[in-house]
């Protein structure tokens, strides 16, 4: 396998780690109607960027703070009864605009954003592999203890309430999850490339699942698929490498649409 | 003559309840409670907060004022009004049966046939009729081995034949498990005959008591007219609501 050689290793298992973390996110997403969630969660990753670079924070800690932000912000603005896709919308533009508005506005600043919008995988370090496995061990395990309560919450707010679940409280522990997720997956996906890494595989998993846990199964097995199909194709075609992977997985989701029957 | 009913011990009650959804109040000052082992129906308009008042007393909602209480460690099994799953989410009857909590193949065989839906455990849901989908609802709360079960119009799109099996499986549940029943019903012919006591509820409790009383109530005929006209009237009635407030009237008989 002389194609392994270091830095494919490490884009590989990078992507892949990315996959199986995104795969449970983006079921949950699908199902709450809130695909494009994930965009808006990335699109903060962005801002958080600009304020982590021109405050000389860590990159990763701007990146969680400012997706945490998003969410919280959604929430909180949604329950005031204004329309959640509206207020997405406005979120998630103005995060990404504010972004590159903030970088741009720095003097002296050479920060090139458009390796954080798209991501550059096959620069993964040993350092980013581990951030990488452990956040994606993180976000796995904290779906995996809150799983019964999460899915009956997404399922009926109502049943789970009379069943002693909070609702709220399980929107928060999904919330967590993604920024977790975004946080870090934005230097080697890169962020424009995060959410549909999450949905994509979701909704290509959808008709081969009859139970929620299958289509999350179906999925992280698409999404490391389709991450691995990527690295390759951009190999052998010299492609950039984050959007090979989510064509490979948009190819995946054309692929699965003949076994989708309509209910 | 059930007797025993001011004794007995109270699962859930509602005191100086109000609720405002949007701006708009839907429940002012309701004050309810419901004893082990006896069926209890709400009746009301359209927009009376009827399936506000139960999703408060399960604890899916909060009051603005007044409390909810409940018996502790009160086990409760809820049906609410419609199942809308989103189409997204893959699921099939066994697997609904173990949300939240997980039970056992044979425990969910049995409560699939205990209430008349054997053989669906492997069907989406999704595909499932209004009927079968009531039915299965109901087996999950049983699971729980429920003291309460509380239905939010269980019967809504089923046929006459449909909906008098399903009271009379409910029946049934209450004479083997002693389990209580409150229910939300618009089929007034059927709540009559099937109820130990009746809530007649427009905002505010106009009168409760049991059926033959709260018939007879100056409150419930302004709300549904009289005699067997009472079922179409609570379409039909227009929420005027100048009926006289003399709500003690009714309840005043019950508690005899």
């Amino acid at each position: 396998m002389t194609l392994l050689d270091g830095f494919l290793a490490r884009a590989c298992l990078a992507a892949v780690g990315t996959a199986l973390a995104a795969a449970p996110l983006g079921c949950l997403l699908i199902w709450r109607r809130m695909a494009f969630f994930s965009d808006a969660a990335a699109h903060a990753a962005v801002l958080g960027i600009a304020v982590a670079l021109i405050a000389d924070l860590p990159l990763r800690a701007g990146v969680l703070a400012a997706a945490l932000a998003m969410a919280l912000g959604l929430a909180a603005l949604a329950r005031g009864g204004r329309p959640a896709d509206a207020v997405l919308a406005v979120l998630s533009h103005g995060a990404l605009a504010a972004g590159i508005v903030a970088v741009a506005l720095v003097p002296g600043m050479t920060v090139d954003l458009e390796a954080y919008l798209f991501g550059d995988i096959l620069t993964t370090s040993r350092t980013d592999l581990a951030v990488i496995w452990a956040g994606a061990a993180g976000v796995l395990a904290l779906l995996a203890w809150r799983w019964q309560a999460l899915l009956t919450a997404t399922l009926h707010p109502d049943l789970a309430q009379a069943a002693g679940i909070d609702p709220e409280r399980e929107r928060l522990v999904l919330t967590i999850a993604l920024a977790l997720a975004v946080t870090i997956a934005i230097e080697t996906v890169g962020a424009l490339l995060i959410a549909a890494l999450m949905v994509i595989p979701a909704a290509a998993a959808r008709p081969l699942a009859r139970t929620p846990e299958r289509m999350v199964a179906v999925a992280a097995a698409l999404g490391v698929v389709a991450a691995l199909g990527g690295i390759a194709a951009s190999w052998w075609l010299d492609a950039p490498t984050g959007p090979a992977i989510v064509c490979a997985a948009t190819a995946l989701f054309a692929a699965t649409l003949p076994f989708g029957r309509r209910a | 003559m059930p007797r025993l009913r001011r004794r007995a011990v109270s699962l859930v009650a509602a005191e100086g309840v109000a609720v405002a959804l949007g701006g708009r109040p839907v429940l002012t000052d309701v004050s309810l409670s419901v004893a082990a082992g006896e069926i209890v129906t709400v009746v009301g308009p359209n927009g009376s907060g009827k399936s506000t008042l139960l999703r408060l007393l399960v604890g899916a909602l909060r009051p603005d004022a007044g409390r909810v209480r409940r018996a502790s460690g009160l086990r409760l099994g809820y049906v609410p009004q419609r199942l809308s799953l989103p189409d997204a989410l893959p699921v099939t009857v066994r697997r609904f049966l173990s949300m939240p909590r997980r039970v056992d193949d044979a425990a969910a065989a049995a409560a699939l046939a205990r209430a008349g839906c054997d053989g669906l455990a492997a069907r989406p849901m999704q595909g499932l009729s209004g009927g079968q989908t009531q039915r299965v609802l109901l087996a999950r709360a049983l699971l729980d081995r429920p003291q309460l079960l509380v239905l939010d119009e269980p019967t809504q799109g089923l046929d006459q034949p449909g909906s008098a099996a399903f009271y009379r499986l409910l029946e049934e549940l209450r004479a083997e498990t002693g389990c209580a029943v409150l229910m939300v019903s618009h089929e007034l012919h059927v709540v009559m005959a099937a109820s130990d006591r009746v809530i007649c509820l427009n905002g505010h409790v106009c009168c409760e008591g049991r059926p033959a009383q709260v018939a007879e109530a100056p409150a419930y005929r302004a709300l549904f007219g009289s005699g067997t006209g009472g079922a179409l009237a609570l379409y039909r009635h227009v929420h005027d609501h100048a009926h006289d407030h003399d709500h003690g009237h009714a309840s005043g008989h019950a508690a005899e």
